[in-house]
């Protein structure tokens, strides 16, 4: 095979949607979908899943788990447009209506190896105390039209949002021709050790 | 071996034994009831033992109900003391026992005391003994051996002690006991206990009060008997072991260190042995057998009191659960509940297998971990459930297991021992609680012990320079103190005389030069060295001149302050300080020091008048060229009058006059034109002036030549005058002096760490401290400071603070230097006696003028420095964080980086700098801007004049910026990122260059190149791809616009929000519910709207729904021609037979998919289906801007079935027949995706678009027009088709393009138009309102300046010169001929374009409003009374017509069709009006229907028509923007009939490629006829062709079946016409002797615009 000159490199994103913290709220399910850029193509598993309803637990109260595993390969030319995993929790309130709990993104990282990521939630506001109220009362929270959004930069602007709670990723990552292609993401060796002690410490803990 | 369970029965076994020796012995006891207490306590004795054994080990849950049980002991005790019987002794023996057990724990020797009787030995051999007999299990003998040990040791003990004590201790011990007064030592110890355990579970306590009651009720109180039997050992057996427990408890708080003893079952063993015992005690042998059961039925209950409660609240909860099965059945498809049954091996060995025993066959298998069989089965059941789950069985069935990792007997050897005999070792040490540490403010490694950090503050003294209690005298004093200490330095330092030195030197080396030059032609580098001595030399001299000066005045100020001293000390008669002045002279020689004098004069005198002759040189220079360019400007100022004055001369003017006002206009004109003045010349310089002014300068600066030289000198050996000698003023003050001290707090980090010794205040103002501290640090020093206080009597005051530098780490002890710090302080003191006082206004002068304010100030002379250890070890950490701020840091950066970063990057500034401070090139400090000079200048580098921001920029560049421009890659990334059409979204740009390919530019450089290059080709007429690249212009600037706007969003776009309904709406709503669920009449609900962006293809459906028809033209029978055959007259028969009339299907074809109804029968048939069609968007790209652009048809056929019978097989006669099933075109309905997508639905009857000529065909009416009802309908002409056409699912058109345009209009004008609309909108949503539209250029314009009389064609108008209707007619068949182009498509839908009708003309293309606005304007142009209708019509949606006034009736045109309607025709394509449209006015429609059948046209009625401009705002007199006149290119015959053959051309060979499988013949001579009909179609405008055509046709024919049509297209491109003919469907007939006839016409109307006929017809000969 060709592979002494690779023309893509691929990047695996192996990992799970471990689990949420939302102190206010229970019953809950987390949809998520990758963002990448033109120049991306998966070339294995989902793009997009949803999770199983989690409840928190009488013992420790507070959390939400899922372990909902990811996993995906994409393929790329271009390191612009890198994936970007959105989240976004819903659940019930307490009329009973599903409504949205919180919408977050962050970056596939860059670097191989392990990594966890708590992603901060946040919903859009309503834009005025009746509308909160209304919204409330119907049980219809202002939703972004596409979740994709909240891995964007354009058209923020407009919105105004409150945060909600937080989801915890881990991601582990694998790269593979990055730095044929001359990109190099990899740890250097400083960088190394401490991301290696970090993982240690998040084990310890 | 052996399951813990067999080892709980071996040792229960072992402990009846042993509790029946007890009990015998008990027995005993009973009889000599008089020591009770001491068998007691031995039975205790033995549990305390067994008890340490488990203690350690007890979980929580057991001192959980420990504690309870302990808790209600002690309630019921509390209980029993208050039943006032016998409660004494009760208590008494309670708290003895208590009391022994506590004594037990802390000594041996007490406990020994109660052991007094010898029984108690027997009692001990003897269950030692029962002890001693083993079981055979090893486990339990250990534990047994264990235990004996322990017993033995304390045994041994005990006996030794009682042999020792028993002749001490008094037989009545007992009463001994009572009378001892442990009981009180006993309560606090109990009590900290309670008050602990009560505060702690709060809820608990609650809890143990519902236990507590409940039991009170059940066992109330304790009776006599009670008492008795508890005195008298007969207790209860609850109680007792409860109180137990209390002990038990105890002992483990007094437990200090945990016994490591894991194994359970010893811990088991030890604890069922202590409740045996216990009740062995009891002697009690029905209790034996339940040993436990009291305890728990007594634990159970009082649960059960609980539980009762909480259970019922469960239940009812329950009730809520009912749907919880679902949830449970749904759970268990996903979750897995492993049972707990055992796994029969056969399931879990591989089939056909047999277990096999490892055992059996002699091999070692270690010993399980023991896991209860329950656990072992749900984990075996789980392991089965999963895939490969067998391996996890052995050979013999069972799960594989290593065998048990724990070890039998422990390895660290047990602790016994009581508290003190505890190994020091072990021992728990207490250590104080250590404060957090601020982890940033220390410095590493201070809190070990090596790296302790020692900070040495030597506080040698202070000296005030000034203080309130200083006398005049001391003032002046310490004035000349400090004039003196500054003339020491500037002596010291002789600076002028080092630049007397420089100057000498300099001077010399000038003349040097000069002279070994003599004059001759200087080189330009010893000119510009001589230049730059000289200049140093000015320099030099200037600079010694003023340091000359300031000695000068110096000596001056001292001599006068002296005197000042010695005229104060005259006048007060005393002396206060001991300052003496003493001059020394030193003479010098008069005649070399005058000469030198003289020299120095001359000297200077010379160089100044080089340089004012130097100076007057260029001066001279300057004035030269000035006057050269005023001279210049004066002559050019009389060339420019001269030439004016010719101007003028042409005037009669005379040349004297000329002359005046030469001057005049030189006069007037000069200052206006800012002119030049005439310089100056300079004056020459005076050097006689300038020897003047040398002289007076260095006789005011020099001393005088032959004048001794004044050495002052300042001792301190005056005498003071004693304080007797003095008045009182000064008394007090030196008394006020004596009276304070000064001390000095060192502040290390704003915390006071040590402070001086107070030192009394001299008389001379010092203070002498001399103290050195040395500061054991730990944090970072931050700030050293050192406050000064000042002592009066008791109080002490702050006087000033001084803040000391921390040192480096490098500055040590023994090696620095003290320093002086000067400090002040501002605070004000005033004194009524001689003391001067701070902050107050002080004049020596008589007249009290010239006053000076002084300050409290000083010098502290100090040192810091880092001490030094033992060993010379500087105790300095290795590297202090400098905190921030403290230096400026400004001298670490060299010149270079301090310059960059100001911002000053210029060479010249550097440069000049340089050469200006005389930088020493060879410092190595200097290296780096030397350099930078060097390169500066020898590169010729000149300094670029602008401003660089990023000046390291092109060091970071990657490549240079051709190099970025040639990469193929970059420039794919950066088309995309502009979002150029062709790679907006291009998917994976290669990550290597050399895999883009030049391929991928072609279309985009091809598009570029094409701007120039006009391919007719494929447009068939240049004209027309002219306007086409035209048109490409204009769209691809408005999706640019487009591409902006869409980067602007809104909220809605972003997030979707409940809109709050409004009071109506919900009305609305409430009334909804009301509605029934199933109406009788169905109406179609609106659907969900789906967003394009997660679509793909497939998933888009075009749903079309064909209900019915009208009027469909029928077959004519031809049956009453000569030469018809025989044939004919059977199929006439046929149709009178069979009533055929004709068999219409509908067949729909969209994007080449073809889908076709069933046929129905008759003229008005009735389908009543539904057709699907698949729609896939180009490129896959399903954004609502790409559908937009889509630009594909749906067209919707009638065509009739005609079945022919193609005669009998011969040789079956009668069996089969032969049919053949052609299919006849009738017409056809075409309605763009475009208009379906926007409208999202359309829904009503169109007309069919007919060919004029049906051959065989005729309209039903001719036959059957008797019937009454269809009245209606024969209004109007033609077939019409009821249809329903939507998009499955519902897409949301895109949105128009949003942004602001730029107007010319008056803001007033917008603004109202805005309001306008949006009333309009309000009040009636549905209809639409266009006020103002945006033209080609992007602007936006008010509507009624597109209305203006435009004249039409002279052409068309000379046709009818009679006939105005006709010519009506004919001129809105010219305008339906320009090529219809939606808006939508052209610019994807963003938004609406108005060109004007000349742009129209010239562009050959537009919507529905260019056509309606043109058409309007011919209208008015002859004469009609017309308006523009904004309204909605099927099926283009929004749009515009024409609507006329003519002769008291309302006629509505569609300008794209050039059909017109009155206005209560039904099948008028106009559903809604919204507003009519003129050059004056705009008029709302505000009445109730909207339909134009229901309404009434008159505007002038205002409770009907709203108008836009009214009386309150009038028309401001708006002028249109269409041309004043039309012009319009002459028909162009020639082109006409060309393109007429290429059409011809291309539709043969078009006809002939759609049928590869058959042969297609022409028929010359029916296309003849064919072509010869076509003018005379179109001369008739299209409209109701005379049946003699179609007979003419069939005599020329003859015997041929002949089926054929001719079309009408305007002409725009080939591909439309091409699309027409496809979709009739000719070419599809397949007999075999099928031959064709095609004949193209075009008709040329002005201005290139073309009427194409195509005429198709196919015959079959029979």
């Amino acid at each position: 095979m060709a592979t002494s000159n690779p023309t893509v490199f691929l990047l695996t994103v192996n990992g799970q949607i471990e689990g949420a913290n939302f102190p206010e709220y229970d019953n809950l399910y987390c949809k998520y979908c990758f963002v990448y850029g033109n120049d991306w193509a998966p070339t294995s598993g989902l793009e997009e899943g949803i999770t199983q309803i989690a409840s928190k637990s009488v013992q420790s109260s507070h959390k939400l788990i899922w372990n909902f595993p990811l996993e995906t390969t994409f393929k790329s030319t271009n390191p612009s447009g890198w994936p970007r995993l959105v989240v976004s929790v819903y659940g019930p309130d307490m009329f009973g209506n599903d409504v949205v709990r919180g919408y977050g993104a962050t970056h596939i990282p860059i670097t191989p190896g392990q990594h966890t990521r708590t992603i901060s939630m946040f919903v859009p506001a309503p834009t005025w105390r009746l509308q909160k109220f209304m919204s409330w009362l119907t049980g219809r929270r202002p939703e972004y039209t596409d979740p994709k959004v909240v891995a964007q930069g354009e058209g923020r602007e407009v919105t105004r949002v409150c945060s909600q709670g937080f989801v915890t990723v881990s991601f582990h990552i694998m790269t593979k021709d990055m730095k044929k292609l001359g990109y190099d993401t990899g740890p250097s060796g400083p960088a190394n050790a401490q991301s290696f002690t970090s993982g240690l410490s998040t084990e310890e803990q | 071996m052996a399951s813990p369970g067999d080892i709980r029965e071996k040792l229960k076994k072992k402990r009846r034994a042993l509790q029946e020796t007890l009990a015998k012995n008990s027995d005993e006891d009973d009889i000599q009831a008089l020591v009770p207490s001491t068998k007691m306590s031995k039975g205790k004795l033995q549990t305390t033992k067994q008890q340490e054994l488990q203690s350690s080990e007890e979980d929580p849950g057991e001192t959980l109900k420990r504690s309870f049980r302990a808790q209600r002991e002690r309630k019921k005790r509390l209980l029993q003391k208050s039943s006032a019987q016998e409660t004494h002794e009760d208590d008494g023996v309670e708290e003895v026992l208590s009391v022994q057990h506590h004594n037990e724990d802390e000594e041996s020797a007490e406990k020994a005391t109660t052991h007094s009787r010898p029984p108690t030995g027997s009692l001990r051999g003897h269950s030692s003994k029962t002890l001693h007999s083993p079981g055979s299990q090893h486990l339990d003998s250990f534990v047994t051996r264990r235990l004996e040990q322990r017993l033995k040791a304390a045994r041994s003990r005990g006996e030794t002690l009682q042999e020792r004590e028993v002749p001490l201790e008094p037989p009545s011990r007992l009463q001994g006991l009572r009378d001892r007064d442990t009981v009180t030592r006993f309560d606090p110890e109990v009590d900290p206990d309670r008050a602990g355990r009560h505060d702690a579970p709060l809820s608990l306590g609650t809890r143990v009060k519902f236990r507590e009651a409940a039991r009170r009720t059940e066992k109330g109180i304790p009776t006599a008997e009670e008492a008795y039997n508890f005195f008298t050992f007969s207790f209860e057996p609850e109680p007792e072991v409860s109180s137990k427990k209390t002990r038990r408890k105890r002992q483990k708080q007094k437990k200090t260190e945990g016994e490591d003893e894991d194994e359970e079952e010893e811990e088991e063993a030890a604890e069922e042995q202590e409740e045996e015992d216990a009740e062995g005690d009891n002697q009690d042998e029905i209790e034996d057998h339940g040993e436990e059961a009291p305890l728990v039925r007594d634990e159970g209950e009082d649960l059960f009191v609980i539980e009762q409660s909480s259970y019922d609240f469960l239940e009812m909860r329950k009730a809520e659960y009912v749907g919880y099965k679902k949830l449970v059945q749904r759970d268990s498809e996903i979750l897995f509940k492993p049972s707990f049954r055992t796994v029969p091996t056969s399931v879990k060995l591989p089939v056909n297998m047999k277990p096999r025993y490892l055992e059996d066959e002699g091999l070692y298998v270690g010993e399980r971990p023991p896991v209860s069989l329950t656990n072992e089965n749900i984990l075996e059941n789980r392991i089965l459930k999963m895939e490969e789950g067998k391996k996890w069985f052995g050979d013999d069935g069972r799960i594989m297991a290593l065998p048990d990792p724990i070890k039998e007997s422990s390895t660290r050897p047990p602790l016994f021992q009581m508290e003190e005999d505890l190994d020091p070792a072990l021992q728990t040490v207490y250590r104080k609680a250590l404060k957090s540490k601020y982890a940033n403010l220390y410095i590493s490694g201070a809190a070990d012990p090596e790296g302790d950090y020692q900070l040495d503050v030597d506080v040698s003294g202070l000296i005030f320079s000034h203080h309130p209690l200083f006398s005049r005298e001391h003032v002046l004093g310490a004035n000349i103190a400090q004039l003196y200490d500054q003339y020491l330095t500037r002596q010291h330092n002789n600076l002028t005389g080092h630049l007397t030195d420089k100057l000498h030197g300099l001077r010399s080396a000038l003349r040097n030069m000069l002279n070994i030059h003599g004059g001759q032609s200087l080189s330009q580098a010893m000119q510009q060295r001589i230049s730059e001595y000289s200049l140093e030399v000015r320099n030099t001299r200037q600079l010694r001149d003023s340091e000359q000066e300031k000695d000068r005045t110096l000596l001056k100020n001292i001599v006068k302050v002296w005197k000042e001293i010695k005229a104060l000390r005259d006048f007060q008669k005393y002396t206060n300080t001991p300052y003496k002045l003493f001059l020394r002279r030193e003479n010098v020689d008069r005649e070399t020091d005058e000469q030198e004098y003289e020299d120095e004069i001359l000297a200077e005198m010379r160089e100044l008048e080089a340089e004012s002759e130097e100076d007057y040189q260029r001066k001279l220079a300057e004035y030269k060229r000035q006057l050269e360019e005023w001279k210049l400007w004066r002559r050019k100022q009389r060339a420019k009058k001269k030439k004016k004055k010719k101007k003028t001369k042409g005037q009669s003017q005379d040349d004297t006059e000329e002359e005046d006002e030469d001057q005049d206009v030189s006069e007037s004109e000069g200052p206006a034109e800012d002119e030049p003045s005439k310089p100056e010349p300079p004056d020459k310089p005076e050097f006689d002036f300038i020897e003047q002014q040398v002289r007076e300068k260095a006789s005011r600066i020099r001393r005088k030549p032959g004048e001794a030289i004044l050495i002052p000198d300042l001792s301190a050996s005056g005498n003071i005058t004693a304080t007797e000698l003095c008045p009182r003023a000064e008394i007090a003050r030196r008394e006020d002096v004596a009276r304070r001290s000064l001390f000095a707090k060192i502040l290390y980090n704003d915390k006071e760490v040590s402070r001086t010794d107070s030192r009394a205040l001299n008389s001379d103002f010092r203070v002498h401290f001399g103290q050195i501290f040395n500061l054991k640090i730990v944090n970072c020093p931050q700030s050293i400071n050192l406050q000064v206080f000042e002592e009066v009597g008791t109080s002490s005051s702050l006087l000033a603070q001084v803040f000391i530098p921390v040192p480096e780490p490098t500055v040590l002890t023994g090696g620095a230097p003290v320093e002086e710090f000067e400090f002040s302080s501002n605070q004000r003191v005033m004194f009524d006696h001689e003391g001067v006082g701070s902050d107050v206004p002080l004049s020596f002068e008589a007249d009290g003028s010239n006053k000076q304010t002084l300050l409290t100030s000083g010098k502290m002379s100090c040192c810091v420095s880092w001490g030094l250890g033992e060993d010379d070890v500087p105790l300095a950490p290795p590297l202090l964080q400098q905190p921030g701020g403290r230096h400026s840091g400004l001298d670490h950066f060299d010149a270079v980086t301090y310059i960059g970063a100001s911002g000053l990057y210029d060479m010249k500034k550097i440069g000049e700098w340089a050469t200006q401070s005389r930088l020493d090139p060879n410092d190595p400090k200097n290296a780096s801007i030397m350099q930078l000079l060097k390169v500066a200048r020898s590169g010729e580098v000149t300094a670029p004049d602008y401003f660089r921001l990023e000046q390291l920029q092109e060091e970071f560049n990657f490549v240079t910026d051709e190099e970025l421009e040639r990469s193929k890659r970059f420039r794919l990334l950066r088309l995309r990122n502009q979002e150029v059409a062709e790679f907006r979204n291009y998917k994976c740009v290669p990550a290597l260059e050399r895999e883009v390919t030049d391929k991928v530019f072609q279309d985009y450089e091809k598009r570029l190149k094409e701007g120039e290059i006009i391919d007719t080709k494929e447009h068939l007429d240049s004209h027309r791809a002219l306007v086409a690249k035209y048109l490409q212009k204009i769209r691809e600037s408005v999706i640019n616009r487009f591409l902006l706007a869409k980067h602007h969003y809104l909220l809605s776009d972003v997030v979707i929000e409940e809109e709050i309904p409004s009071i109506g709406i919900l009305g609305l709503n409430l009334f909804k519910l009301a509605e029934p669920k199933r109406p009788l009449k169905p109406q179609r609900k609106e659907r969900k709207k789906v967003t394009a962006q997660n679509l793909s293809d497939g998933d888009i459906k075009l749903l079309i729904n064909i209900l019915r028809a009208y009027d469909i033209p029928v077959r004519r029978p031809q049956s009453n021609k000569p030469g018809q055959t025989s044939q004919t007259v059977i199929q006439a028969s046929d149709w009178l037979l069979n009533q055929v009339q004709v068999r219409p299907f509908v067949e729909v074809s969209f994007q080449r998919t073809v889908l076709q109804t069933t046929t129905a029968d008759g003229p008005n048939p009735c389908w009543n289906e539904e057709l699907q069609l698949p729609f896939s968007a180009p490129n896959g790209d399903y954004s609502a801007a790409s559908l937009q652009s889509v630009k594909d048809e749906v067209f919707i056929n009638i065509f009739d079935e005609v079945i022919f019978e193609t005669g009998v097989n011969d040789k079956d006669k009668g069996k089969s027949i032969h049919t053949r099933v052609e299919k006849h075109w009738l017409g056809s309905v075409k309605i763009p995706f475009s208009t379906i997508y926007s409208q999202s639905r359309i829904d009503g009857t169109f007309k069919v678009n007919t060919p004029a000529v049906l051959l065989g065909y005729s309209k039903e009416r001719s036959h059957s027009s008797t019937s009454g009802y269809d009245i209606s309908r024969s209004l109007s002409e033609g077939t019409f088709i009821t249809l329903f056409i939507t998009i499955e699912p519902q897409l949301v058109p895109g949105e128009s393009i949003r942004e602001k345009f730029d107007s010319q209009e008056d803001e007033r004008l917008l603004q109202a138009s805005e309001r306008f609309e949006r009333e309009a909108a309000q009040g009636y949503p549905d209809r639409p309102c266009i006020t103002t539209i945006i033209d080609l250029n992007g602007k936006t314009v008010f509507i009624t300046r597109y209305i203006r009389p435009l004249n039409p064609p002279q052409v068309l108008l000379d046709e009818f010169p009679n006939n105005p209707q006709e010519a009506t007619a004919l001129v809105a068949r010219f305008v339906s001929l320009i090529p219809s182009l939606p808006d939508r498509v052209s610019f994807s839908g963003v938004c609406d374009l108005w060109s004007t009708c000349d742009q129209f003309l010239t562009l050959l293309a537009g919507d529905e409003e260019e056509h309606a606005v043109l058409l309007c304007n011919y209208f008015l142009s002859m004469g009609k009374k017309a308006w523009l209708i904004i309204g909605t019509a099927i099926p283009e949606g929004p749009t515009a017509y024409v609507l006329t006034h003519e002769q008291n009736r309302y006629l509505i045109w569609n300008p794209s069709s050039s059909q017109f309607y009155g206005q209560y025709d039904t099948f008028c394509p106009l559903q809604t009006v919204g507003c009519l449209v003129n050059a004056d006015n705009v008029w709302f429609n505000i009445q109730e229907y909207t339909s134009p059948m229901t309404m009434i046209f008159d505007t002038t009625k205002a409770n009907l028509w709203k108008p836009f401009f009214s009386r309150s705002f009038s028309h401001p007199g708006l002028s249109s923007v269409q041309p004043e006149e039309l012009v319009y290119r002459r028909i162009d015959k020639a082109a006409a009939a060309e393109l007429q053959d290429r059409i011809e051309k291309i539709l043969k060979e078009k006809i002939m490629e759609w049928r590869p499988r058959h042969p297609t013949r022409w028929n010359r001579y029916c296309t003849t006829t064919l072509k010869q009909f076509l003018p005379k179609l179109e001369l008739s405008g299209g409209r109701d062709m005379t049946e003699g055509h179609r007979l003419e046709l069939q005599s020329l024919l003859g015997d041929n079946r002949i089926s054929g049509f001719p079309l009408n297209l305007p002409f725009s491109e080939i591909r439309p016409i091409e699309e027409a003919v496809y979709s009739t469907g000719v070419h599809n007939v397949h007999a075999s002797n099928v031959e064709f006839a095609l004949a193209v016409y075009v008709h040329p109307y002005p201005n290139n615009v073309f009427s194409v006929w195509v005429y198709l017809a196919s015959l079959v000969r029979t």
